[in-house]
């Protein structure tokens, strides 16, 4: 019991809570009355799969995706304008290990997913406010009662 | 220049977009001839891109270069079948650019250049998703497709366009963050983002990963959604009636199909079919659900008043035809579900140009204010009577013939059900457009004095629309046409794209079809 | 309608959590993603490549610039269409329209205080060449365009808080503010077509070393670098106040929060 606790959840506990964040915003997009909620679940729900990308590019010990020894690299580099072939040698010395960096590929994928989750919020805004004007209210179940009245009406 | 095409299609649709933007701000008069000019290439460029893959097999383009490690850099991929949908895409932006001239006239405020702007970007983004090798490239070209949508159906000037949008939003975003998770999942597991890659990744595993299953559930489920898939369908009918109608005649033929196209490249490229037959059990399912699909599709159709309405719920029962069709692990299902993404493109095309003259010439919304329109708008009614033609599926035109691979294929698999449920879909349309037909030839009954008033008011003023709404109606009825009469050459090169990958073998799709 | 959503929640939850023991342990370094042949090309080559030392601007900026190119005209989707949204029918464009009478007085009356007038001429500057080091450090640590432009964008919405919209939109009025969001995405995609010109694909940026004879391939690919980052910096910083002011003031441009 203890051993597939551990093996299910304490390893995996980035994903848990990626998975319950993601859970609590669908909820919220699914079953809230008020539109601007419905909005705030969905920036949940988006920022959880951020979350979930970007824990499963972690690596253990390893830094930020950039390289440090870039002092000795711009120097390297202008060095190399006079120097053929040194650079080569340079750079076995300083050779990358891939452990020590975390992964850069879901960052990137990230940066498109906030900007992806802000612009789709910022549409979704402009679209409430028109809601507001026609409706007078963001709620849902009295905006659907407004337009059967209205389907009656008419 | 030539290998150049696939970058190019997009770069036009861009730089067109980019160019209504800064010159429109100074004269609106220049939005409508830059975005027919920019969609002219765009369709010409695809043309070329159909030639070469005609001609030379596979496209395979490496953004930037960075083809070394596959999947370092972006792949765009180009069989006959995305070069099929591609031409079927630009083609039905063109129409529906021409079709949209009369709001230029009409409507002389600020939001004309805003509107090309966000309807270019709309066929780029629906563009780049057909032709993209890459699934991650694929969730941001959907974004600014949906994007571009949401912004098109919001403004309409009917009042319920913003909820009917809004919904749209939030129905939208769960469905592309479901495919945004789906890819996680697989890369997580693959470790990388490139559509052949991952196949190779998958087929190494050996089917026996549960996270290539959940992936796969998400990215499917994610892609119903965005397709309107019977239980996920319910924000289509008013996002796509509330709209303006050059934006329904854009939106309601394509989006749905790209989906349906998107689910297909997902089955036969990124999982492969050996995998997606073999080790899912669910494909029965989804037949079945299609069968409800196409059933329910067709008596919501039944119900309906409104005629944008009713031809909203034809497409979930449209909808039914190609996901039944793809999934029922036959060959002439597949073909026939890719050959219907063509023919139903410019099917929902014709449907909605002709309700979008009825509602600018007539002020028609429902069904039975088209009495007389054969004498009042012979043209306009010769096309829609062809597109309705197609709807049923009466020969020659293509409607006919993708019901004959559906049906057919249904039938080598044993899928009688969804055989069934296809004729008795036919027959419905053939009750509701027949229905529509008497009322626009015979009139109503004098009996009936309800809508007199309406009759008495519109009846001096209706005429025959002007060229530039009748020449995209009467150009995709003859695209119907067309479609059904080459049936057996665009057959052909579907089936060359199914054969030629390596990822789908006629074996599979029949052998597994002669247990089913 | 509570019930049912809930339901389809855990349903979902459950099926996510369900391929839980397949995935790899937090942390590992040698899970399917992070030992892939991408990621380790990306952490080893782009030295190599580019002279880079910020991994995530080099894949973002170059290998998957492809990418970023739509991500940029996403950030002008936004704009363009809360601008399409919110504007209503038949409005004549601001510069056509007479000015509000009430503006000036409700500026010196409310706005001009002196404490928040004071630190925002303090503040704005500070930001602005804050914006202009992130976009331009964006090799070396983390930045870039999009973090760039979205402080510029602030420095811009920090005025119109601080001073009224009409002030700012003096300063930035919807006609330039538009005009650099295009330009944004003619800049990055000038980039593109400039190798395309040059006969290699798409944003190939070596190629561009053939322009500039001092600089060899990975140089040219540093600089091109940050010259799409500059595009992206433009069209995020102006979309930014577009978001900020048509949605402060229900898109008529007037009066604000």
């Amino acid at each position: 019991m203890g051993e597939t606790f551990k093996a299910n959840v304490i390893d995996h506990f980035n994903f848990w809570v990626a998975v319950v964040l993601m859970m609590i915003g669908l909820y919220a997009m699914i079953t809230k009355n008020n539109l601007i909620k419905k909005l705030i679940g969905m920036s949940i729900f988006q920022t959880a799969i951020i979350l979930f990308y970007v824990s499963a590019g972690v690596k253990d010990g390893a830094t930020i995706p950039i390289l440090e020894h870039h002092a000795a690299e711009t120097e390297q580099v202008e060095a190399g304008e006079h120097v053929e072939g040194h650079p080569v040698a340079n750079h076995e010395a300083h050779a990358i290990n891939p452990d020590d960096y975390s992964n850069p590929l879901p960052h990137v994928l990230m940066l498109t997913a906030i900007v992806v989750g802000v612009a789709t919020l910022g549409v979704a805004l402009a679209v409430t406010q028109v809601i507001y004007k026609n409706y007078g209210t963001l709620e849902e179940d009295e905006i659907l009662a407004k337009i059967k009245a209205a389907e009656n009406d008419g | 220049m030539a290998e150049q095409y696939p970058i190019i299609v997009l770069l036009v649709l861009l730089f067109g977009a980019l160019l209504v933007g800064l010159s429109g701000m100074v004269d609106r008069r220049v939005c409508f001839p830059l975005a027919v000019t920019a969609l002219s290439l765009a369709v010409v460029v695809s043309v070329g891109i159909l030639q070469q893959v005609i001609n030379g097999g596979v496209i395979r383009y490496f953004v930037g270069g960075w083809s070394r490690p596959v999947g370092i850099g972006i792949e765009l991929r180009i069989d006959t079948i995305n070069a099929l949908v591609l031409l079927t895409i630009t083609t039905v932006g063109l129409l529906t650019a021409i079709f949209s001239f009369r709001r230029v006239q009409e409507d002389k405020t600020e939001k004309t250049p805003l509107f090309y702007v966000l309807y270019l970007l709309l066929i780029m983004g629906l563009s780049g998703m057909v032709i993209s090798g890459d699934a991650f490239n694929l969730y941001v070209l959907l974004e600014v497709s949906s994007l571009t949508s949401y912004a098109l159906i919001a403004m309409g000037k009917s009042r319920r366009a913003a909820t009917a949008a809004f919904s749209y939003i939030i129905m939208g975003t769960i469905g592309a963050s479901f495919y945004l998770l789906g890819v996680g999942y697989l890369y997580l597991r693959t470790g990388t983002l490139n559509m052949m890659e991952i196949h190779q990744a998958i087929l190494a595993l050996d089917g026996s990963s549960s996270t290539i299953v959940v992936a796969f559930v998400l990215i499917l489920v994610g892609l119903m959604i965005k397709m309107a898939f019977f239980p996920l369908f319910g924000w289509l009918p008013n996002a796509y009636s509330y709209c303006p109608s050059s934006t329904s005649c854009v939106v309601a033929p394509l989006m749905t199909k790209v989906g349906v196209y998107v689910m297909i490249r997902m089955m036969l490229t990124v999982f492969g079919t050996e995998w997606v037959f073999e080790n899912l059990q669910y494909a029965q399912w989804l037949v079945g659900m299609a069968i409800v699909a196409i059933l329910a599709g067709s008596v919501m159709a039944l119900a309906q008043v409104e005629l944008k309405k009713m031809f909203c719920y034809l497409i979930v029962a449209e909808v039914g035809y190609m996901v039944g069709g793809a999934w029922m692990a036959n060959h002439w299902g597949m073909v026939g579900a890719i050959y219907h993404i063509m023919s139903d493109a410019f099917m929902t095309l014709c449907m909605f140009l002709a309700a979008g003259i009825f509602l600018k010439q007539a002020g028609v919304v429902r069904i039975d204010q088209l009495d007389g329109m054969f004498r009042k708008m012979p043209v306009t009614m010769a096309g829609f009577v062809v597109g309705a033609l197609a709807m049923i599926g009466i020969p020659p035109t293509c409607g006919f013939f993708s019901k004959l691979y559906l049906i057919r294929g249904g039938m080598e698999s044993g899928h009688w059900g969804y055989v069934v449920a296809l004729l008795i879909s036919s027959l419905v349309n053939a009750v509701l457009f027949f229905r529509i037909f008497e009322i626009a030839y015979f009139g109503k009954k004098p009996a009936e004095g309800h809508g007199h008033h309406e009759n008495h008011s519109t009846v001096s003023v209706i005429k025959e629309a002007n060229v530039s709404s009748l020449v995209p109606l009467l150009a995709s009825a003859a695209i119907i046409v067309l479609l059904g009469i080459f049936n057996s050459d665009i057959v052909e090169l579907i089936e060359r794209a199914l054969n030629g990958s390596q990822v789908i073998g006629m074996n599979v799709l029949s052998g597994k079809g002669g247990q089913g | 309608m509570k019930w049912v959503g809930l339901i389809a929640v855990l349903f979902t939850g459950g099926l996510l959590l369900s391929a839980m023991d397949d995935f790899p342990n937090w942390g590992d370094a040698h899970s399917p993603a992070n030992a892939s042949p991408v990621s380790q090309y990306f952490i080893e080559k782009t030295i190599e490549d580019s002279g880079v030392p910020n991994m995530v601007t080099a894949v973002l900026a170059d290998y998957r610039s492809y990418d970023t190119m739509f991500e940029t005209v996403v950030v002008l989707i936004a704009g363009i269409a809360i601008m399409a949204i919110l504007r209503v029918g038949n409005q004549i464009p601001r510069g056509a329209r007479p000015a509000p009478v009430s503006a000036p007085a409700s500026v010196n009356d409310d706005h001009q205080d002196i404490i928040i007038g004071t630190t925002c001429r303090l503040l704005i500057p500070v930001l602005q060449l804050f914006a202009f080091y992130v976009i331009a450090h964006g090799h070396h640590s983390p930045g870039g365009g999009f973090q760039g432009g979205v402080v510029l964008g602030t420095s811009f919405i920090l005025a119109a808080i601080a001073k009224g919209l009409d002030p700012a939109l003096e300063r930035l009025p919807e006609t330039r503010y538009v005009k650099i969001a295009f330009v944004g995405v003619v800049i990055y995609s000038a980039f593109g077509v400039a190798c395309l010109l040059l006969g290699e694909n798409f944003l190939d940026y070596g190629v561009l070393s053939v322009l500039l004879p001092t600089i060899d391939a990975a140089e040219a690919r540093s600089h091109s670098m940050l010259g799409v980052e500059v595009g992206v910096a433009f069209t995020v910083s102006a979309i930014m106040f577009a978001i900020y002011a048509n949605l402060a003031s229900k898109g008529e441009l007037e009066g604000g929060l």
